[in-house]
C-alpha cells in the first residue's frame, strides 16, 4: 500500500496485505458465528417447526445458486493463476464470468424471495404472525441470514469490479497481484458463507 | 545522537510537514500515524465533555432526595448517553487509538503502521459512528435502554435507541481495522534485531488487545444489527411473544462487552509497565510474566461473561463455571500489579507527574480489583447486584484504570508529542485535586451499593443522602481537577518551554528520537541489540 503523504517511503508488503486479508476474513466468519449460535440455540428449542419450516423453501433454486457460487469460486481461482502466466485477456474473462455469475445468484435470490413475499410470508407480515412462533423464528432468521449474506455478494461484485479495471489498466500485474489474491480469498469467503447456509436452512428437514 | 539534548540536526518534524496541504486538510488527509493519533485524540476529548457533563448532571440530580434538576425520564437517557459515549467513544478506543497509533510504530521501530490510508479511513469510520452516538441526544426522545441495549426494551422504547446503537455497530468497525492494522503492524514491521521477547510491554498489551478487537467485536456488531431488524423490520430475535428469548441478547452482548473491558484495561496496564521503569530507573520486574499475564487475560476474558447475568437466570454449573472463570481472570491481573510494586522496590523513585499518575492507577485499580471479586463470587453478587456498588467498581476499573492511566501517558509521553514541557507544578496540583475528586466521587457507592441503594434512579431514600452528598461534591471537585489538567495541556503544547529528546530519561526508541519525531520517525531503521527497559 502506498501513502499518500509526500516523502513517505512506498512500502509494499503482500505478505502484510494477504495477512490482513486473512484477519478480516476471520472477523467476518465470527460476524456470522452470531447468527449460526441464535440460529442453533433456537433451532433445539423449536425443532419441529424448523423441520416444517425448512419444507417452504425451494430446493431447486437453493442448489442452483449453490453451484453458481462453487462456480464462481473457481473462476476467480483461476484468474489468480491466470494473471501469473500473464495472460491478461484471460484474467479479465475469469473475473467478469464471477460478476456475471453473482449478478445470476441475486437474480435467483430476488426471485425466490419474491414468490415468499407473495405468499405474505415476511417479517412481520399478518401471516406470519400467525404462524407458530417456531416459524417466526425461523423466516426471520431466514431473511436475515441470506440477506446479510446477499449484502456481501454485493460488496464483493463490487470489490471485483474494481479490482477487473484495475487489471485493464495495468496496476494489477503478474508481478503485482495481491489485491486479485484478496479479492479471490473475500469471494471464497461469500462461497463458504453460503456452504454453511444452504444445508441450515434447505437440506436439513 | 546528543544525549539528552535539545539540538539535533536540522530536521522538519511531522508537525510542520504538511504534505503540501492547507489549513485543516493537513490533518484530516493525512496518512502519517502521529496525526491521525492526534485526530483521535482531539475527537475523544470533544466527546469527554460531552460525557463529563452528562456525568455532572447525574450526581447533581442525585444531591438530594426527590427531584431536584431533571426528571426521570431525563435521568434515564442521561445515564444511557452517558454509558454509550464514555465506552463505545472513548475508553474503547482511548489508549490503542491514540498512543497505540503514536507510540506502537515508534516504539518497534517502524516508520508507520502497516496500512496508513486504512489506519485514516478506521478514523473516518469513528467519526462517522460518533455522530451517530451524538445525533441520538437529540430528536423525538434521547434513548432511555442504558448502553447494554437490553431486550426487550431497546426495541418496545419509543426513543430514539436505533441511532445510538447503530454508531455502536459502526464504531465496532473502526475498532476492528485499527486493531487489524497493529497485528499486522506488528508482526510484519518490528526492526530488525526485535524479537517477540525484546518487543516492549506497550506494543505487547497492543498486540492482546488487537486480538480481542478482532475477535469479539464482531459479535456486538450481529447482535446490534439484529436489534436494528428487529426494530426495523419486526423480526422476533429477541421478542418472547414471537419466540425469541431475551436471556439469549444479554449472553450475545456480553460476549463482546466483557471481553471489551480488557481493550479497555490491557493497553492500560501497558502504558503503566512503560512509566514505572523509566520513573524508578530499574528493568522492569518479570518481564516474561507480564507478557503472558496480558495473553493470559486477553484468553481468560473471553469465557467470563456470564458473571454479568448472575441473576438473570442460568443453571446452577452454568454460575459456578463463571464464577471460577473470574476469579481466575484476577490472577494474572494480580501477577501483574506484583511486577509493577516489585521494580519499584529498591529502585530510585523520581516522583514526577507520570509516576504520580501510575502510582495512583495501581491504588484505584487494587480496589476496583478486589471489589471485583465481590462481584464475581455468586453469593455477595446477589446482594450487590444492580446496585451503586457496581457503579463504583466499574469506575474505579474504567476510568480509574483506564482513565488514571490515560492521563499518565498522556503526560509521559506530551514532551514526544508536542517536542514541549507541560507545567509540572500545574500538572501536579491538577493529578491531586483529580484523585481527591475520584475517591469522594466513587468511594461512596460501595457503602451506598452494601446498605441497598439501586443503580439507575433519580431519586433516593433519605438515608441515603449523606454519602451522596459527598459523592456528588467530589465529582465537582474532579472535575476542577480535570479542567486545570486540560487548560496546563493545551497551554503547554502551545508555549510550553522546548521539550529535549528524552526528558525522562526513558530507554525505549521513542525516547531515541528528537521530539517532536520527524514525518518517517527514523532516518534509518534502528537494529535492536539490547533487551528492552536496560538502564546504564
Amino acid at each position: 500500500m502506498s501513502s499518500t503523504t509526500a516523502n513517505h517511503a512506498v512500502h509494499r508488503d503482500d505478505t502484510a496485505s494477504k495477512l490482513g486479508m486473512w484477519l478480516f476474513i476471520f472477523t467476518e466468519l465470527l460476524l456470522f458465528g452470531g447468527l449460526f449460535i441464535v440460529y442453533s440455540v433456537y433451532r433445539y428449542l423449536n425443532s419441529t417447526a424448523f423441520h416444517l419450516a425448512a419444507h417452504e423453501l425451494d430446493v431447486t433454486i437453493g442448489t442452483i445458486n449453490t453451484a453458481i457460487l462453487l462456480i464462481s469460486s473457481a473462476t476467480i481461482a483461476m484468474s489468480t493463476t491466470a494473471i501469473q502466466k500473464k495472460d491478461k485477456r484471460l484474467t479479465l474473462i475469469l473475473i467478469g464470468v464471477t460478476i456475471l455469475l453473482a449478478l445470476g445468484f441475486l437474480v435467483n435470490k430476488y426471485f425466490e424471495w419474491s414468490v415468499k413475499i407473495g405468499h405474505g410470508i415476511f417479517p412481520g407480515s399478518p401471516m406470519l404472525e400467525e404462524l407458530s412462533r417456531g416459524d417466526i423464528l425461523f423466516f426471520g432468521l431466514y431473511y436475515f441470514m441470506t440477506g446479510l449474506h446477499a449484502l456481501h455478494i454485493i460488496v464483493g461484485m463490487v470489490l471485483l469490479t474494481v479490482i477487473f479495471f484495475r487489471v485493464k489498466n495495468d496496476k494489477i500485474t503478474f508481478d503485482n497481484f495481491q489485491l486479485l489474491e484478496n479479492g479471490g480469498l473475500y469471494w471464497h469467503l461469500v462461497d463458504v458463507i453460503w456452504i454453511f447456509l444452504f444445508p441450515l436452512f434447505y437440506l436439513i428437514t | 545522537m546528543a544525549a539528552n539534548g535539545t539540538d539535533h540536526a536540522e530536521y522538519k518534524s511531522y508537525l510542520e510537514e504538511d504534505g503540501g496541504r492547507k489549513g485543516i486538510f493537513r490533518w484530516i488527509l493525512s496518512t502519517d500515524h502521529k496525526r491521525i493519533a492526534l485526530l483521535y485524540l482531539y475527537s475523544m476529548m470533544a466527546w469527554f465533555i460531552i460525557g463529563v457533563t452528562l456525568g455532572v448532571l447525574m450526581k447533581l440530580e442525585l444531591i438530594a432526595p426527590g427531584k431536584t434538576l431533571i426528571g426521570p425520564q431525563a435521568y434515564n437517557a442521561t445515564f444511557t448517553v452517558h454509558g454509550v459515549i464514555m465506552i463505545f467513544l472513548i475508553v474503547i478506543p482511548g489508549l490503542p487509538a491514540v498512543f497505540g497509533n503514536f507510540m506502537l510504530p515508534i516504539q518497534i521501530g517502524a516508520k508507520d503502521v502497516a496500512f496508513p490510508r486504512l489506519n485514516l479511513f478506521s478514523w473516518y469510520i469513528y467519526v462517522i459512528g460518533s455522530i451517530l452516538v451524538i445525533m441520538s441526544l437529540f430528536g423525538n426522545g434521547a434513548p432511555d435502554t442504558g448502553w447494554t441495549f437490553y431486550a426487550p426494551y431497546s426495541f418496545k422504547t419509543g426513543t430514539n435507541m436505533l441511532p445510538a446503537a447503530l454508531g455502536a455497530f459502526v464504531l465496532g468497525f473502526s475498532s476492528i481495522l485499527t486493531g487489524l492494522n497493529f497485528l499486522v503492524t506488528i508482526h510484519r514491521m518490528r526492526a530488525p534485531g526485535m524479537t517477540w521477547m525484546k518487543m516492549p510491554l506497550f506494543p505487547w498489551t497492543i498486540y492482546g488487545t488487537a486480538w480481542i478487537q478482532l475477535l469479539a467485536t464482531p459479535i456486538v456488531g450481529i447482535t446490534l444489527l439484529m436489534v436494528a431488524g428487529e426494530r426495523i423490520l419486526g423480526i422476533g430475535f429477541f421478542d418472547p411473544a414471537k419466540g425469541g428469548d431475551p436471556l439469549l441478547y444479554q449472553h450475545l452482548f456480553w460476549i463482546y462487552s466483557h471481553p471489551a473491558v480488557y481493550i479497555m484495561i490491557l493497553p492500560a496496564m501497558g502504558a503503566i509497565s512503560e512509566i514505572i521503569p523509566t520513573f524508578t530507573r530499574k528493568t522492569i520486574f518479570g518481564y516474561r510474566a507480564i507478557v503472558l499475564s496480558t495473553l493470559a487475560i486477553a484468553f481468560v476474558g473471553y469465557f467470563v461473561w456470564g458473571h454479568h447475568m448472575f441473576t438473570a437466570g442460568m443453571s446452577g454449573t452454568a454460575l459456578f463455571t463463571f464464577s471460577i472463570l473470574t476469579f481466575l481472570v484476577a490472577i494474572p491481573s494480580a501477577i501483574k500489579v506484583f511486577n509493577w510494586i516489585a521494580t519499584m522496590h529498591q529502585g530510585s523513585i523520581s516522583t514526577e507527574v507520570p509516576f504520580l499518575w501510575a502510582a495512583s492507577f495501581i491504588f484505584v485499580f487494587l480496589i476496583g480489583g478486589l471489589t471485583g471479586l465481590v462481584l464475581g463470587a455468586l453469593a455477595t453478587n446477589v446482594h450487590v447486584h444492580d446496585t451503586a456498588f457496581v457503579v463504583g467498581h466499574f469506575h474505579f476499573i474504567v476510568f480509574g484504570g483506564t482513565g488514571f492511566a490515560f492521563f499518565g501517558a498522556l503526560h509521559y509521553w506530551f514532551p514526544k508529542i508536542y517536542g514541549r514541557m507541560y507545567d509540572k507544578g500545574w500538572a501536579r496540583t491538577g493529578w491531586m485535586i483529580f484523585f481527591i475528586g475520584f475517591i469522594a466521587l466513587y468511594g461512596p457507592m460501595f457503602y451506598l451499593g452494601i446498605t441497598g441503594m439501586p443503580r439507575r434512579y433519580f431519586d433516593y431514600l433519605e438515608e441515603y443522602h449523606g454519602p451522596n452528598i459527598i459523592s456528588s461534591l467530589g465529582a465537582l471537585v474532579m472535575v476542577t481537577g480535570f479542567v486545570i489538567i486540560l487548560i496546563n495541556l493545551v497551554r503547554s503544547a502551545r508555549e510550553g518551554e522546548k521539550a529535549p529528546m528524552n526528558p525522562w530519561g526513558g530507554t525505549n526508541l521513542e525516547w531515541q528520537i528528537p521530539s517532536p519525531p520527524p514525518l518517517e520517525n527514523f532516518e534509518e531503521i534502528p537494529v535492536i541489540e539490547k533487551a528492552t527497559y536496560k538502564f546504564d
